[in-house]
C-alpha cells in the first residue's frame, strides 16, 4: 500500500522508484539466478590466475589435441581438453573471460558516461547543443555497427585499446538516444520546475534532479548493449581483428578450432558455449530489469 | 504519403550522407602508411614514377580538395583501383555484390517466415508452452554468436548428416547463364530445377545463421505488438460484431500488429549487412562481406573505403525505407 | 415474462487476478422488455460494463461467469458455444463502445467495417461473394445516411481518423445497427464527446430505437443522460444492483442512500447556491467481501442490521431496492 501512495503523490522521490524497481527485479528468481551467473563470470575474470589450472599460453606439443575428460584419451588435468598447440582449453576459456568482460565493461562505461552527459545536455539545454549532437548521432547511425568497428580497426590496427575505442565511438549513441528522450519527457516535471524556481544551476538540475529519475532506462540499455558488445568483440576476434595472439579470447579460440572441427570438435565448441552462457545471462538480467522497471507490467 | 513530404524526407538524407562521406574520408586520411607505397609493394620504381602516381591519385592535393575529389568521384562510382585486384574498385565490388544480396534476401525471408507465425501464435496463446518455448528460443537466438552457430550447423548438417554442402555458394549451379546474378532466381528463370536445388542447398545454412538473430528480434516484436493490438478496443468491437475468430485475428489484429514488425524488419535488414562479414567468412560465401575482411589483411584501403561507404549508404537508405513503410502502412500517420 | 427481450438472473462474474478472486458482478438480476430502454448507472468498477460484457459473451480469461443465467428472447446464453454466440453477436445483440476512435480499426475504411458486419450476418444478401459485397455496400451507405453522416456517399471510403468525434460515434452506431439487432447495448456512448454532440448522439439512438423497434441498454455514469432517455434505470454499486425502477420515480424519490447521494451530487442549474454534496469514502475492494451491505462504510444511516445479508426487495410501483433501511424512508 505504501508504494501506491508514493505513486499517487505528485512529487515522487527518485530513490524510492529506483529502489522499488530493484526490489521488483530481485523478486524474480530467474533474473537473480542469471545475475549470479553473470557475476560468476566477473569473478572468474578477476581471479583468473588463481582459478585457471594451467598457464593459458604455454604450448606443449605432447598434450596436443587431448580430448575432454569424458572421452577416450581424456585427462582429468585438462577437463575440456587441449588445443592444437597443447594449451589447456579450460584455462584459456577462463582467461578469455577477462577479454570479454573487460571490453564489455569498459566500452559500456565509456559509452554510458558520454551518452548520459551528452543526452542530458541535448535533452535539457536543447537549442544548438541538441542540434549538433543529434546530427552527429544521425550520421553515426548511418553506419552498420560491425562495419564501422571493422573500418576503424582496419585503420588503427587490432589490439585491446583500439577495439575499445572502435566500439565506444558508436556505442555512446545508444544511451544518448534513451537519455535525451527521457530528459525531454521529465524536463517539465514538477520537481524540475521546483528546483529551477529555487535557483538551482543547470548542471545541478541535470545531475541531481533529472539523472536519478532516468537511471532505470539507462541501466536497462547498458545491460542489453553490454551483451551486444561482447558478441561484437567475439566476432571481431573471430575475424582476426580482435585481441591478438597468444592472448586467449573466446572469438579467436573458436576461429582457431575451426580447422579441427571435423574430429576435434571441442576446440570450437567450448569457447562458443562460454560466449553463449555469458551473453544469455546478461540478456536475461536485462530483460528482468526491463520487466521490473516498465510500469506497464505492474498493472 | 504525399510527394512533398517524401521529397522533404529525402532532402533530410543529404546531410546524413554527407556526414557519412566525411567520416569515411577522414578514416582514410588518418590511416597510417603511405598508399603509394602500399600499392607499389615490392616493385622498384623511380622517384619520378612514384611522384607521378601520387599525382594521378590526387594525393598531393590539400585535404579539402582531396575530399571534394573523393566525393565527386564517388558520385560517379569511381573509387580508384583496388590495390590487390588491379582493377577498378567498383568492378570488384559489383562482382561480389549479387552473392551478398542473395544471401541477405534469403536470410530476410527466413526471418520473416519464422518470426511472424511464431510471434502471432505466441501472442494468441500467451503463457502457453509454445509461447514459453519461442521466448526461450528467441533469447538463445539473440545470445548466440553467429560465427559459432554457423560452425555448429556445418558440423551437424554438412559434416555429420551430409545433407548440405559445407561451404561455398554453388556447385554446378554457377554454370547457369546469369540474368539477375542471383543464382536462385536465375536457375528458375532458365528452367534449371537441378541448379536451383544446388543453389538452395548451399544457401540454407548461411541464410539461417544470418537470419537467426533477426528472426528472434522480429518474433519478439510481433508477439509484443500483437499482444498490444489484441488489447485494443477495435478487437473487442470486432468480436461484438460477431466476426469469425480467424477474420478478427488476421484482418483486424495482424494487419495492425505487423506495422512495427515491418518497420523493425527494414531496420534489421541493415544489421544483416554487418552480420554478412562473419557469416560469409564462416561459410566461404563469395560476397562483399568476405571481400572486406580479406581486404583488411592485405591493406586494400580503396576497396575498404568504397565498401564502407557503400554499406553506409545502403544502411541509410534502408532506414529511410523503414520510415516510409511505417508511414504507408499506418493510415493514421499517412499525410 | 415471456415478452422480455433480456432476463438476467442472479449473474455472478469473477476475475482471477494475482491479488485474488475479484467478484466484479454479484447477484445481478435485471430484465428488459421489448422496445424498452434501460439506463444502467454506476461509477467505474461498479460492474455495469462487466454485466453487459457477460451478456455479449465477451468475458475472457482470467474472467469467468460463475453463476446465474442470461436469457435472451427466452434462450439461455450462459454456456452457449462459441460459434452460436458469434452468430448472435452483431446480429441480434449489438454493442457500441465508449470511444469510437479506438473501437474502429484505423487500418480500414469505414465502409469496409460496416460491410464486414453485414457480410457476417445479413441473410438478405445473395449471390456470389462480389455481388453480396456490392449489396452490402449499398446497405452501408443506407446505414451511414440513417445515422446522419452528411454527404455519406462521398465518405464511404474515408478512414476513421478522417471523421470528427461525433461522426465517428455515429459510424460506430451504424456498424452496430447494420444488421438491425433487437437489443443494442450502448456502453458509455457519450463520455468521449463534447456536451453538444452528446445530446445529438443520444437523440439519434432514441430515434433509431423508435424506428427499428429495438431495446436499448444505456450504460453510463451520468444520471442526467438516463433521466432524459431511459424508461427505467438500474443503479449499480460495487458489483450489485442497489436500486431499480421507473426512471422518473427513482430520480424523484430515490430509496437507496447511494442513489440519493448520486442525485445530491449533480449540480443543478435551478439551484446554483445549493452545495454539491459528494459521497464520502471509497468503493470497497471486490476481493473477499463480507456478507453485508456494501455501501455500509459510506452510509450515514448504517445500523447493525446492515451487517447481515442484504437482498434485493420489491417495493411499490415496480421498484426494487437493496437496503435494509429502505422501509423506514417509505413511511
Amino acid at each position: 500500500m505504501t508504494d501506491a501512495t508514493a505513486d499517487n503523490g505528485r512529487v515522487v522521490q527518485p530513490e524510492t522508484i529506483f529502489r522499488r524497481n530493484m526490489r521488483n527485479f530481485l523478486s524474480s528468481k530467474l533474473s537473480v539466478f542469471f545475475l549470479f551467473v553473470t557475476l560468476g563470470f566477473l569473478v572468474m575474470a578477476i581471479f583468473a590466475p588463481w582459478i585457471a589450472p594451467h598457464d593459458p599460453n604455454e604450448p606443449d606439443l605432447f598434450r596436443r589435441l587431448i580430448p575432454p575428460v569424458w572421452m577416450e584419451g581424456g585427462d582429468w588435468s585438462y577437463p575440456l581438453g587441449c588445443d592444437a598447440l597443447g594449451r589447456d582449453i579450460l584455462s584459456r576459456i577462463i582467461y578469455g573471460t577477462r577479454v570479454s568482460i573487460f571490453i564489455g565493461v569498459v566500452v559500456i562505461l565509456i559509452a554510458t558516461t558520454i551518452g548520459v552527459l551528452a543526452g542530458l545536455a541535448a535533452g535539457y539545454l536543447r537549442g544548438w547543443v541538441d542540434g549538433v549532437l543529434s546530427r552527429l548521432v544521425d550520421i553515426l547511425l548511418g553506419f552498420p555497427y560491425l562495419i564501422f568497428a571493422i573500418a576503424l580497426i582496419a585503420m588503427t590496427g587490432p589490439g585491446l585499446h583500439n577495439i575499445v575505442l572502435a566500439m565506444a565511438y558508436r556505442e555512446w549513441v545508444m544511451p544518448f538516444r534513451v537519455v535525451r528522450g527521457e530528459t525531454l519527457a521529465v524536463a517539465g516535471a514538477d520537481y524540475v520546475e521546483a528546483a529551477r524556481a529555487i535557483g538551482a544551476s543547470r548542471s545541478n538540475i541535470m545531475l541531481r534532479e533529472i539523472l536519478p529519475n532516468i537511471l532505470s532506462p539507462v541501466l536497462v540499455v547498458s545491460t542489453v548493449r553490454m551483451a551486444h558488445v561482447i558478441i561484437l568483440e567475439a566476432s571481431l576476434s573471430f575475424l582476426g581483428l580482435g585481441v591478438q595472439p597468444p592472448t586467449a579470447s573466446w572469438g579467436s579460440m573458436v576461429a582457431d578450432g575451426r580447422s579441427f572441427m571435423l574430429n576435434e570438435w571441442w576446440l570450437s565448441t567450448f569457447p562458443g558455449i562460454a560466449i553463449l552462457i555469458l551473453v544469455l545471462s546478461i540478456n536475461v538480467v536485462s530483460q528482468g530489469l526491463r520487466d521490473a522497471f516498465d510500469p506497464r507490467f505492474h498493472d | 504519403m504525399n510527394v512533398g513530404k517524401l521529397i522533404e524526407r529525402l532532402l533530410q538524407l543529404i546531410p546524413v550522407l554527407l556526414g557519412v562521406s566525411v567520416i569515411v574520408f577522414v578514416m582514410m586520411l588518418v590511416t597510417p602508411g603511405d598508399p603509394v607505397e602500399i600499392m607499389l609493394g615490392d616493385q622498384h620504381v623511380t622517384e619520378e614514377q612514384e611522384q607521378a602516381l601520387r599525382h594521378d591519385m590526387g594525393l598531393d592535393l590539400p585535404p579539402h580538395e582531396r575530399f571534394f575529389k573523393f566525393l565527386s568521384n564517388a558520385m560517379t562510382g569511381d573509387f580508384g583501383l583496388s590495390y590487390y585486384h588491379r582493377q577498378p574498385v567498383t568492378e570488384v565490388i559489383a562482382s561480389r555484390l549479387p552473392a551478398t544480396i542473395e544471401l541477405s534476401l534469403a536470410a530476410l525471408i527466413f526471418a520473416l517466415l519464422v518470426s511472424i507465425p511464431l510471434g502471432v501464435l505466441a501472442a494468441v496463446r500467451k503463457n502457453s508452452i509454445l509461447d514459453r518455448i519461442s521466448t526461450v528460443t528467441s533469447l538463445f537466438g539473440v545470445s548466440m554468436p553467429g560465427f559459432w552457430f554457423g560452425i555448429l550447423l556445418i558440423l551437424f548438417f554438412a559434416v555429420n548428416l551430409r545433407w548440405l554442402p559445407v561451404s561455398g555458394r554453388a556447385g554446378f549451379s554457377s554454370e547457369v547463364e546469369p540474368i539477375t546474378h542471383l543464382l536462385l532466381i536465375d536457375s528458375l528463370l532458365r528452367g534449371r530445377v537441378d541448379a536451383f536445388w544446388d543453389a538452395l542447398k548451399h544457401i540454407i545454412l548461411p541464410a539461417i545463421t544470418l537470419g537467426l538473430p533477426m528472426a528472434s528480434i522480429l518474433m519478439r516484436v510481433t508477439r509484443a505488438s500483437m499482444l498490444d493490438v489484441l488489447n485494443c478496443d477495435y478487437i473487442t468491437f470486432a468480436e461484438a460484431k460477431g466476426l469469425r475468430k480467424s477474420q478478427i485475428l488476421i484482418k483486424h489484429a495482424l494487419r495492425n500488429a505487423l506495422i512495427p514488425t515491418v518497420t523493425v524488419a527494414a531496420l534489421q535488414t541493415g544489421s544483416l549487412l554487418g552480420g554478412n562479414m562473419v557469416v560469409e567468412t564462416v561459410f566461404g560465401w563469395p560476397g562483399l562481406g568476405r571481400l572486406v575482411v580479406e581486404s583488411i589483411f592485405v591493406r586494400n584501403y580503396p576497396l575498404i573505403q568504397a565498401a564502407v561507404l557503400f554499406y553506409a549508404v545502403t544502411y541509410v537508405m534502408l532506414n529511410f525505407l523503414a520510415d516510409i513503410l511505417y508511414t504507408v502502412l499506418n493510415p493514421k500517420v499517412r499525410l | 415474462m415471456g415478452h422480455n427481450v433480456l432476463e438476467i438472473t442472479d449473474l455472478r462474474t469473477c476475475f482471477d487476478t494475482r491479488d485474488g478472486l475479484v467478484t466484479a458482478v454479484e447477484g445481478v438480476t435485471l430484465s428488459l422488455a421489448r422496445q424498452e430502454s434501460l439506463g444502467v448507472v454506476g461509477e467505474s468498477g461498479s460492474g455495469k460494463s462487466v454485466t453487459f460484457a457477460s451478456v455479449m459473451g465477451l468475458i475472457k480469461a482470467p474472467g469467468f461467469i460463475t453463476g446465474g443465467s442470461i436469457r435472451f428472447n427466452g434462450r439461455e446464453l450462459v454456456g452457449l458455444d462459441a460459434d452460436e454466440y458469434r452468430q448472435l453477436r452483431g446480429k441480434e445483440i449489438a454493442m457500441t463502445m465508449q470511444d469510437a476512435l479506438t473501437a474502429l480499426n484505423p487500418a480500414y475504411t469505414v465502409s469496409d467495417q460496416i460491410i464486414e458486419a453485414l457480410m457476417a450476418h445479413d441473410e438478405t444478401l445473395s449471390g456470389p461473394r462480389r455481388a453480396r459485397r456490392r449489396q452490402a455496400r449499398e446497405k452501408a451507405l443506407e446505414m451511414m445516411r440513417l445515422v446522419g453522416i452528411p454527404a455519406a456517399e462521398t465518405r464511404l471510403d474515408d478512414y476513421p481518423h478522417q471523421f470528427s468525434g461525433g461522426m465517428r460515434q455515429r459510424i460506430m452506431i451504424a456498424i452496430a445497427l447494420a444488421c438491425k439487432p433487437t437489443l443494442l447495448i450502448a456502453d458509455e456512448p457519450t463520455t468521449a464527446l463534447d456536451v453538444t454532440i452528446q445530446a445529438q448522439v443520444l437523440d439519434l439512438i432514441a430515434e433509431i430505437r423508435e424506428r427499428l423497434g429495438m431495446s436499448v441498454v444505456l450504460i453510463t455514469h451520468d444520471l442526467g443522460v438516463v433521466a432524459e432517455h431511459c424508461d427505467r434505470v438500474a443503479v449499480m454499486y460495487a458489483g450489485q444492483v442497489v436500486e431499480c425502477g421507473p426512471t422518473a420515480e427513482v430520480i424523484a424519490n430515490p430509496l437507496h442512500p447511494y442513489t440519493q447521494g448520486l442525485i445530491a451530487s449533480i449540480p443543478r442549474m435551478s439551484d446554483l447556491r445549493r452545495r454539491i454534496k459528494p459521497i464520502l469514502g471509497t468503493v470497497p475492494s471486490l476481493i473477499d467481501l463480507p456478507t453485508q451491505c456494501r455501501f455500509m462504510d459510506r452510509c450515514d444511516r448504517a445500523r447493525s442490521r446492515c451487517r447481515s445479508l442484504i437482498e434485493m426487495r420489491d417495493m411499490d410501483g415496480g421498484r426494487q431496492v437493496r437496503c435494509a433501511m429502505a422501509e423506514a424512508d417509505d413511511g
